[in-house]
């Protein structure tokens, strides 16, 4: 499979990336050598192997069911919340207006 | 008196604690020295005044008799990918230039727990996708080491390139590292030093910045395999911050060092005498071999026989989860903000991830929400997963003939910067070696071995079973003691 500008285009969308045409004209070679180069994944008999996303099996662990439980990562830090944000306004994150 | 600088983790836990010289000596030494190479341009900022005010904490309890850490007295350079607080954290990307974290990531908390101190944050490839340390938005990272008869700026790998490039240059004794596909072992090979990616879940990933998720594991970066051992034993340990974290108790590796390999079985994988490996990188692996040989290990081969599909699955699977990971870059909540004027939030997404991202970021971002698509999602990213396990039951076959895995860690040396970047794909197969154990969550660890014709290191790699960073600790040892890698870069920084 290969990718024209046109769908290059529509992946950029999807993924919130701003490009020009000259960046699309750009990438689709870039993409097409990657996607042909991994195309060779499908010469691989996967007959019955089931696809891995964890490589230590492992059960997500439930924390206690206490408020707060964790100090760092509970409620309560707005404050440290809010330091790094571009425009914090009355203890919200602000972003342009959006009407729909 | 010594120069400070030219010791080691253990040489200055143990002089700092026998009183040989305090620790502010060590963090003042390696301040300058980090001040007096600016060209190497391995660290982002440099947090001198952290480096002292740890130092002068051990000292402290030295003169209180109270008892001291494991990294006690021992300044480091922790790469810009963790969490630190206070201190800017920007993974070597413009869109998180200026980030400031109110919080501390777990493996740094540790160290400075041990007694360690920060000299900077290191330099890096952006967000941790590169092989050369070339993708850094805030320029390259150059090797300390030159190609003989030339002066050509050289790569020293990456990801961690700031790391490899400061504990090689002698700027830091030590340094964190992460690996998502080969990032400690590469650069560690390219520069001569040792580097450790433990068992996936050993070491928590909270507060490191996400590249794939399934894949990122920290580890130390350093001169000599005791030393990998006992930062390891500082970084590693349960949290139950990070939902994959390791539930289990870190042994002493350090104390549990030996490298009397009678008994073990080395194994070696047929599938990695690839074309366009260098001779002196083969002929390295021979050595390695009979270096283990002379330990008491038994020599048996092996096959992997997924090895070559296992970098296109990596380049699946990794930009897979880095589409997603990088999702959360928005301009909402911290870092940058790109906001034409009188545009929507749609269009100050967009604008804000074109300024604040790198062309190799964009790539794997693309390429991983192609991958992900409705559509291709099966043919890609569920054939990739399919593949990732077939490349560990591989690893779990030869693991019933062997004890440890002996291959080169990279197919060449160094090479000079801005001599790979006509093709992306030219790169990514330079961690052709390291990505199969990336994928399997396999311990594995870089040694360096010997010097090429060029004056340039070449590492050998170790892979262990999971948990088993001890045998890989091991047999790196008893390279290290065999190969008697002594050689450092002639200083011209």
């Amino acid at each position: 499979m290969s990718v024209d500008k046109a769908t290059v285009a529509k992946i950029a969308s999807l993924a919130r990336i701003r490009m020009d045409d000259a960046a699309l004209e750009q990438m689709v070679p870039e993409l097409n050598g990657i996607l042909q180069w991994v195309e060779q994944l499908g010469e691989v008999d996967v007959t019955g192997i089931e696809p891995m996303a964890a490589v230590i099996p492992n059960t997500l662990r439930l924390r206690a069911d206490v408020i707060d439980a964790d100090p760092l990562t509970g409620g309560g830090r707005q404050g440290d919340i809010l330091a790094n944000a571009p425009a914090a306004e009355h203890g919200f994150f602000g972003v342009p207006k959006v009407i729909e | 008196m010594t120069d400070l600088t030219q010791l080691g983790v253990k040489d200055i836990r143990d002089g700092v604690r026998a009183g040989d010289f305090t620790a502010r000596e060590v963090a003042e030494s390696f301040n300058a020295a980090v001040a007096a190479a600016a060209s190497l341009n391995a660290f982002i900022v440099t947090t001198p005044d952290h480096a002292l005010a740890a130092a002068d904490k051990v000292d402290a309890a030295r003169a209180a008799g109270e008892p001291l850490g494991a990294m006690a007295g021992v300044p480091i350079g922790m790469k810009d990918l963790f969490a630190t607080h206070g201190v800017q954290t920007t993974a070597a990307s413009h869109i998180l230039e200026g980030f400031t974290p109110r919080y501390e990531s777990t493996v740094s908390q540790k160290l400075w727990d041990a007694g360690a101190g920060m000299l900077g944050k290191l330099n890096l490839d952006q967000f941790a996708m590169g092989s050369s340390n070339e993708t850094s938005y805030f320029g390259n990272v150059t090797s300390p080491w030159k190609k003989a008869g030339s002066n050509a700026a050289m790569s020293p790998g990456g990801s961690s390139g700031g790391s490899s490039s400061a504990v090689a240059a002698r700027i830091a004794p030590a340094a964190t590292g992460t690996d998502t596909g080969g990032s400690i072992r590469q650069p560690a090979a390219f520069t001569g030093i040792c580097g450790i990616k433990p068992t996936y879940g050993r070491c928590s990933r909270w507060g490191i910045v996400a590249f794939a998720s399934s894949l990122d594991q920290a580890g130390p970066m350093a001169r000599s395999v005791e030393d990998c051992a006992i930062m390891l034993g500082a970084m590693a340990g349960f949290d139950p911050k990070d939902s994959t974290s390791l539930q289990m108790d870190v042994p002493d590796w350090e104390a549990a060092l030996n490298s009397d390999l009678r008994g073990k079985k080395v194994g070696i994988p047929r599938e990695y005498r690839m074309e366009g490996t260098d001779q002196a990188i083969l002929d390295s692996w021979e050595q390695g071999k009979a270096w283990l040989k002379d330990a008491g290990a038994e020599i048996v081969d092996v096959s992997l026989p997924h090895t070559k599909y296992a970098l296109p699955a990596y380049y699946i699977v990794a930009p897979a989860e880095a589409s997603s990971n990088l999702a959360r870059y928005d301009g909402v909540r911290y870092g940058l903000r790109d906001l034409p004027e009188g545009v929507g939030l749609q269009d100050m997404y967009a604008a804000t991830r074109a300024a604040g991202f790198g062309d190799e970021v964009k790539r794997r971002i693309l390429i991983g929400t192609y991958v992900l698509s409705a559509g291709f999602y099966d043919a890609y990213y569920t054939q990739a997963q399919k593949v990732r396990a077939l490349v560990a039951r591989d690893f779990e076959r030869a693991f019933e003939q062997c004890d440890v895995i002996l291959a080169p860690t990279t197919p060449t040396a160094s090479f000079p910067l801005g001599s790979m970047n006509e093709d992306p794909l030219t790169m990514y197969l330079n961690d052709v070696f390291a990505v199969p154990a990336s994928l399997a969550g396999l311990p594995a660890m870089s040694v360096p071995a010997t010097i090429n014709a060029d004056g340039l290191p070449l590492g050998l790699q170790l892979v262990g079973r999971p948990f088993d960073e001890q045998g890989v600790l091991n047999a790196g040892l008893a390279i290290q003691q065999r190969a008697g890698f002594t050689a450092k870069p002639e200083k011209w920084w």
